[in-house]
């Protein structure tokens, strides 16, 4: 199956069952290269639908400071993206069959090879493909070459965005349509933004793809509440602090298991 | 002003394309949250270019407030020092503000308060020129004011720090990643992401995603089109003639833009761009993009596709320059472009060079100029005595160098 048709089948399947997917963000090689590889392993037994896979960069201009320090850490300690691909070859090799997106910003792929990296990715276990800072229109040469591997294709949608540019994101997006809850960058809020279920409502009227939205939601309750109107629950700063935290993979699993629960309608 | 057109095959007027390419170069490389203030930007600015009472007003404040039309000044001693051409320096170390960084930032923000109905402005800052220039443009037009900068560039750009504050603008310390100019950008647009209702992001160089290079670039054209007349007529200062080469200095590009592309029509003029080169090449520690083969390369850095120094993995190279402005990693594209072209060519000035050709401009004409404008300086001392002495070399004095005392002084002591 390629990877797309993966992502589908996680929104098909949760469908039916009537709740939202649980969507975790981790920071590869954060904080070690091991102890990434035992949060992602975590993530999927603690129930996640699908894992972003952040692959590091060390300009991360959509993201708050959780985030950055984490991705800041990992390639202190040496991570690279082909390191990141291998990483995800050695999940796939130990079981962990959750689907995958990978996450990162335009100048590390363009520096790989845009083909070469939607085929390795692929090869690797990778399913689909986030790029912040890539929005639809210079995406030109990435899409073909991920469409070419069966990865998806995801884009994302914002608070500002007007009426042609969610038009824009729902004819190139597959796979399902990354909403940013808030304007502002990743990072755990108090708070869900009051506007977000007409936000969602205006992208329903362009598309029939599964929406994910992200950006500060940290908590079960905040995840509940969310998947009550979309269909998939995204978690990142939260759930990479815990990584970081004295408790670890133990923090990850805890936090994991209640997000799970939330995405899945409490 | 008519520019004598001569036969070319490269239309300039034609870049950057409706999607905001310099060729293969520029864009617009952000998250889906800024797409529509780029397009309200391009849009407002697109208005405001054909907007007469607009125009004027920005033209009586530039007279005005900043004081345009900025001096030609014959360097004479340093002329018959170095033996070789004459050279002509456009004074943009005169401007209000010390620097020509007042040219677009008193652009932007009649701009934002004329056209766009925003109420706050953020900007970053490297040598604190820009973000001197925006505090000012800001306490004239009376608009709140953030300005990002990195603590390693606080700490060697104090007296600016302190500018700043005094005209009533906040400066916020980033002190992350390599703290200086490409992660003032980085936080200045993460502040922009977040507050992009009420908030206007004054970018200081030709840079960033489109229109940025296209509009910075128009409100520098100033020096320029002011310099192509100034030359050609005695009664200004100038030799009666065109240039036979404009030296400015590069960092992300907009002086230097700003005096090339009046005349890029005039093709006996070349067009020299002379980058940071730090410590050397082979040292690593520099910020020359075109020099460096091995880590200068087609990238993307906040928001824009150019020449960018990276490593084999596409992560951002830390930069080194004695001079904070011209400290990043990546150069405007439409620099990219004009070099690809063969219209404009770089080179790159070392520190040491760099200091020569401050000490230079200091004692043989009495000016001091900014660190990143004695790049220039620096060149020249090596291009004049190659020329012959009919020839002419306009150099673009970007900034005055008051700032850079404790820099100096640091370097090569008080006392020399």
């Amino acid at each position: 199956m390629r990877g797309v048709e993966r992502i589908e089948q996680v929104f098909r399947n949760l469908n039916k069952a009537g709740a939202a997917a649980f969507m975790p963000y981790h920071a590869m090689g954060y904080p070690d290269r091991q102890q990434s590889l035992d949060v992602i392993a975590a993530l999927a037994e603690a129930g996640a639908d699908l894992v972003e896979i952040g692959i590091p960069h060390s300009d991360p201009l959509a993201d708050g400071p959780t985030i950055q320090t984490a991705t800041y850490a990992a390639l202190v300690g040496g991570t690279t993206v082909a390191d990141c691909l291998r990483m995800v070859r050695e999940l796939r090799d130990q079981g962990v069959d959750t689907p995958f997106c990978a996450m990162s910003y335009y100048n590390p792929i363009l520096a790989f090879g845009e083909e070469r990296f939607a085929n390795a990715a692929a090869e690797a276990g990778i399913d689909g493909l986030i790029v912040p800072d890539l929005p639809p229109g210079e995406s030109e040469l990435l899409e073909p070459a991920c469409r070419a591997a069966g990865l998806a294709t995801i884009y994302m949608l914002a608070p500002t965005s007007t009426e042609d540019r969610i038009k824009s994101v729902a004819r190139h997006a597959t796979g399902f349509i990354y909403l940013v809850s808030v304007t502002g960058i990743t990072g755990a809020r108090d708070e869900l933004p009051p506007g977000l279920p007409a936000f969602v409502e205006r992208v329903r009227r362009h598309t029939d793809l599964p929406l994910a939205v992200g950006f500060g939601i940290s908590t079960g309750p905040q995840a509940a509440r969310v998947s009550e109107i979309v269909e998939g629950v995204i978690v990142g700063s939260a759930l990479v602090k815990a990584a970081g935290s004295e408790a670890g993979v133990d923090a990850v699993r805890s936090l994991a298991a209640q997000l799970a629960a939330g995405s899945r309608g409490g | 002003m008519t520019l004598s057109t001569t036969s070319t095959t490269v239309n300039y007027n034609a870049v950057p394309d409706e999607t905001g390419r310099f060729g293969p170069y520029g864009g617009k490389y952000v998250p889906e949250t800024l797409m529509p203030a780029l397009d309200e930007l391009e849009e407002a600015y697109l208005n405001a270019r054909v907007d007469k009472e607009f125009m004027a007003e920005l033209a009586h404040l530039q007279h005005t407030y900043v004081g345009r039309p900025t001096p030609l000044s014959y360097a004479r001693r340093l002329s018959e020092e170095l033996g070789g051409a004459r050279i002509y320096l456009k004074r943009e170390d005169l401007a209000h503000s010390g620097a020509h960084k007042i040219n677009n930032a008193l652009g932007q923000a009649l701009l934002m308060k004329r056209k766009m109905g925003k109420t706050r402005i953020v900007a970053e800052t490297g040598a604190g020129q820009h973000g001197v220039a925006t505090a000012t443009a800001a306490a004239l037009l009376g608009i709140g004011c953030i300005v990002y900068m990195g603590t390693v560039d606080m700490e060697r750009q104090k007296p600016n720090v302190f500018r700043m504050q005094l005209l009533g603008t906040e400066v916020r310390a980033v002190d992350s990643g390599s703290q200086t100019l490409k992660d003032a950008i980085n936080e200045a647009i993460r502040d922009w992401v977040t507050n992009v209702e009420s908030t206007h992001y004054l970018l200081g160089s030709a840079l960033g995603p489109h229109p940025y290079p296209a509009m910075v670039r128009d409100f520098q054209s100033i020096i320029g089109l002011e310099a192509h007349s100034q030359m050609q007529d005695p009664a200004e200062g100038g030799p009666g003639r065109l240039p036979d080469a404009i030296v400015a200095c590069v960092g992300g590009g907009s002086n230097a833009i700003g005096i090339f592309h009046p005349f890029l029509e005039e093709e006996s003029v070349r067009l020299i761009g002379v980058e940071a080169g730090g410590h050397g090449i082979e040292d690593g520690a520099h910020a020359a993009r075109f020099a460096d083969p091995e880590r200068g390369r087609l990238g993307v850095l906040q928001g824009t596709k150019s020449y960018v120094l990276q490593d084999g993995d596409g992560q951002i190279a830390l930069t080194h320059s004695i001079s904070a402005g011209l400290d990043y990693a990546s150069v405007g594209p439409e620099h990219a472009w004009l070099r690809d072209v063969g219209r404009s060519e770089y080179t790159y000035c070392t520190d040491a060079q760099t200091l020569k050709g401050f000490k230079a401009l200091c004692e043989l004409e009495g000016i001091i100029p900014a660190l990143e404008s004695a790049h220039a300086i620096g060149y020249v001392l090596e291009l004049a005595p190659q020329m012959a002495k009919d020839q002419v070399i306009l150099v673009n004095l970007s900034g005055r160098g008051d700032k850079d005392l404790g820099t100096v002084m640091q370097t090569i002591g008080g006392d020399s």
